[in-house]
């Protein structure tokens, strides 16, 4: 579903993400530790095709298709989808409002009729209980004066109403507590399939208790330092990750 | 046809003869302005002699006036001898068919969603016999006859109801009132005339959308409305389609009277010409509109969307006399490429307990300028006034302005007073959190904006702010890039 192959990226002349390769296929979740500052959210924007991001060498297939060639929407009505570490408000735009517009436009992309009002009120409802989301809050406007823990599972109701076929979470888990954080991953076990993928970036190994990856990597430096099962997950949590940083170092040197 | 040599000399001929008394068959008067002109147009309407006395004495105002000075903008030099203060209404459509029309106008009228046959009346093509606009005209007129409400042109109410107009006419915006004012006291060619009768509600939004094609009430016109005791109006001005005029100037006049617990709503969406990219060729949009509560308990509310023009300069005003009278003024105006508007309101609290609420949304993009002017004034007999202010400016892009001058005289200690002013700018991270859901940024700009003015569209009466936001979402098509 997704390659990535020495993908190098810039910010601003500074390069950040210095040669990652990275291989999910449908069906599976992968999980990408580190660091603050290893570049895990910029990997997220490279995907998502956030402009500042310069890519300087290596390639991206989605579905077979070039990603770097599409625009950001593009990309998410080929079914890419970022759940943001810092959702933004936009004050006046209501929530559904604003995802009807979406879905429409993904479906259109897709050759598909627009939804009807009906499909689309079933839909919510559905979508809402499913990732038990508060009512009150889809309709309300787009995260205007939204708690940090409200912003985040709106994120993951938005995912579920929009059915990528890949999701990219970015610290979806920091900012909720235990319950919310349990509530959020039964709402990823239950949108996850044989036909989706998700890629998972967390700061901790807590919420990989909840959502079983398959693989797990580690992203320092702007590389994949390390990769492996979920076992890893749990090492790292005891050991930190300076043992990788020497580890990377020390495979370059 | 005559020549214009032929109707100048005509003109000049009839002069000497009969000092402009007489009927004259001319269509359109050569430019200039002097008292003849206005006995000309007077007696082409065949008005009373007090109306033209008015009109002599408003255009003695306008020569005492200066240009104000006051304003966040270049005036322009407008050169009043080279206006023609009378053209006869026209009835020949401009074009035969829809073929001959600008097709970005149509396509403007597309996606606006406006129906076939008001695109034809819109763009001057004759108009078939399905869209019978005089008989809806008349159906709309039968139902308000029988509630005793008026909804006429100025001219027929001069005919028609010559002692309400005499009455009110000027007597919330003075001939004297400013220099645009005088003008157009002086040299109003036509405009609308409501009277709601004691006790009635309105039925239906009162729309000017109905008169579009009956006549084209051109650069100068006059308003007014009268409600009478607990009576209610919505009234609608203008219409979301693109107006293109081959006059530069507009100076209307709009004069609200509300008497007590009446109530009077006026929704303005306001879409002239704006001018080329460059600004060339728009329209100055120049307008004097003020309302009074003069009951008790009486209650007027402003709403406008300002889109065209590329000059706009009006400050919608409500004069609150009436003890716990109320007045709001909602306000969108978007400025783009070279386009400046400098509005605002005025809130004249006099009575006791009154109240006013003022929500101004301003949105620029591209090198525009925005401004927003109000004041609130407190009387001393205006015992526990309380305005509510609040001022938001949307920048899109670095090179336009956003400007606020809000202004407060206060006479009483007891008033409660409150301002809100922000400046924002479209966020690139708000239009990316867009994309990435799979909206195009066009949309996202669209969606951001509606957002943005929610407060005010939500004023406008139903239909109305559907169109309204769509016309919002295609004017700052392209200023995002
Ligand atoms: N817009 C930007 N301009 C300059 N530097 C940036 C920008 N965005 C991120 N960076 C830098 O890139 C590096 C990686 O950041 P980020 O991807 O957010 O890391 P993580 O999500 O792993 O904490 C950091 O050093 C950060 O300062
Ligand atoms: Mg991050």
């Amino acid at each position: 579903m997704l390659k990535i192959k020495n993908l190098h990226a810039s910010v601003e002349g500074n390069e950040i993400l210095k040669g990652i390769d990275l291989d999910i296929k449908p069906g599976e979740i992968h999980a990408i530790m580190g660091p603050n500052g290893s570049g895990k959210s910029s990997l997220a924007s490279v995907l998502a095709g956030k402009e500042e991001y310069e890519v300087t060498e290596g390639s991206i297939e989605f579905e077979g298709k070039d990603l770097l060639d599409m625009d950001p929407e593009i990309r998410a009505r080929e079914g890419i989808f970022l759940a943001f570490q810092y959702p933004v408000e936009i004050p006046g735009v209501s929530n559904i409002g604003f995802l009807k517009t979406a879905i429409n436009d993904i479906r259109e992309h897709r050759q598909l009729p627009p939804l009807t009002a009906k499909e689309f009120l079933q839909r919510t409802k559905e979508r809402q209980k499913l990732v038990d989301f508060n009512s009150k809050l889809v309709n309300r406007s787009l995260n205007e004066g939204f708690s940090g823990g409200e912003k985040k599972r709106n994120e993951i109701f938005q995912l579920a109403m929009l059915e990528p076929k890949l999701a990219i979470l970015d610290e979806t888990d920091s900012g909720l507590d235990i319950d919310a954080l349990r509530i959020v991953a039964d709402g990823v076990n239950k949108i996850q399939s044989e036909n989706n993928a998700f890629l998972i970036i967390t700061h901790y190994q807590r919420l990989l208790e909840y959502i079983v990856p398959d693989i797990v990597h580690v992203l320092a430096g702007g590389k994949i330092v390390k990769s492996g099962t979920k076992e890893l997950a749990l090492e790292l949590e005891e050991k930190g990750y300076d043992w990788l940083k020497e580890d990377a170092l020390n495979k370059t040197v | 046809m005559k020549s214009e040599n032929e109707i100048i000399d005509d003109f000049t001929a009839r002069e000497y003869e009969f000092g402009f008394v007489t009927d004259i068959e001319m269509d359109v008067l050569p430019p200039g302005l002097n008292e003849e002109v206005i006995h000309f147009l007077s007696a082409k309407k065949e008005e009373p002699q007090w109306l033209l006395d008015w009109r002599l004495k408003s255009y003695e105002a306008f020569k005492r006036q200066k240009m104000p000075k006051w304003q966040n903008f270049e005036a322009p030099d407008v050169d009043f001898q080279d206006i023609s203060y009378y053209a006869a209404p026209k009835d020949k459509p401009k074009y035969e068919s829809l073929d001959e029309v600008d097709p970005e106008l149509l396509e403007t009228f597309e996606k606006l969603g406006i129906p076939l046959n008001e695109q034809k009346a819109l763009a001057g093509v004759a108009v078939d016999a399905v869209f019978d606009s005089v008989s809806i005209g008349t159906t709309y007129k039968d139902e308000l006859r029988k509630l005793g409400i008026i909804f006429c042109s100025m001219s027929e109410a001069v005919k028609e109801h010559p002692e309400l107009v005499k009455k009110y006419l000027g007597t919330v915006v003075p001939p004297n009132d400013n220099i645009y004012a005088s003008l157009n006291s002086a040299v109003f060619s036509d405009g609308s005339f409501v009277y709601i009768p004691e006790g009635v509600r309105c039925p239906m939004e009162l729309s000017t959308y109905f008169r579009i094609n009956s006549q084209n009430t051109g650069q100068f016109e006059r308003t007014l409305i009268v409600a009478e005791k607990g009576s209610y109006v919505s009234y609608l001005e203008g219409c979301t389609a693109p107006r293109r005029d081959e006059n530069q100037l507009h100076a209307a006049v709009v004069e609200l009277i509300a008497m007590e617990d009446a109530e009077i709503k006026y929704s303005t969406v306001q879409n002239w010409f704006p001018g080329d990219n460059e600004g060339k060729g728009g329209i100055y949009n120049f307008v004097t509109k003020r309302g009074i509560c003069k009951g008790n308990n009486s209650k007027i509310s402003w709403t406008q969307v300002e889109t065209g023009s590329s000059i706009t300069w009006k400050y919608p005003s409500v004069i609150l006399k009436g003890d716990n009278s109320s007045g709001e003024f909602y306000s969108v105006a978007v400025t783009k490429n070279h386009q400046i508007a400098d509005t605002g309101t005025k809130m004249n609290h006099i009575g006791k307990n009154t109240k006013s609420r003022i929500i101004s949304k301003g949105i620029s993009a591209g090198k525009s300028q925005n401004s927003y002017r109000g004041l609130v004034q407190i009387g001393n007999r205006a015992q526990n006034a309380r305005n509510f202010t609040q001022c938001d400016s949307l920048l899109i892009g670095n090179k336009c302005g956003a400007h606020t001058f809000p202004y407060i005289e206060s006479k009483n200690k007891s008033a409660m007073l409150e301002h809100e002013a922000t400046t924002s700018k479209i966020g690139e991270d708000q239009i990316f959190y867009l994309n990435q859901r799979g909206i195009d940024p066009e949309q996202a700009v669209a969606l951001i904006v509606n957002g943005y003015a929610k407060e005010v569209l939500n004023q406008l009466p139903m239909e109305f702010a559907v169109e309204a936001r769509k016309l919002l979402s295609l004017t700052l098509e392209g200023s995002v890039g």
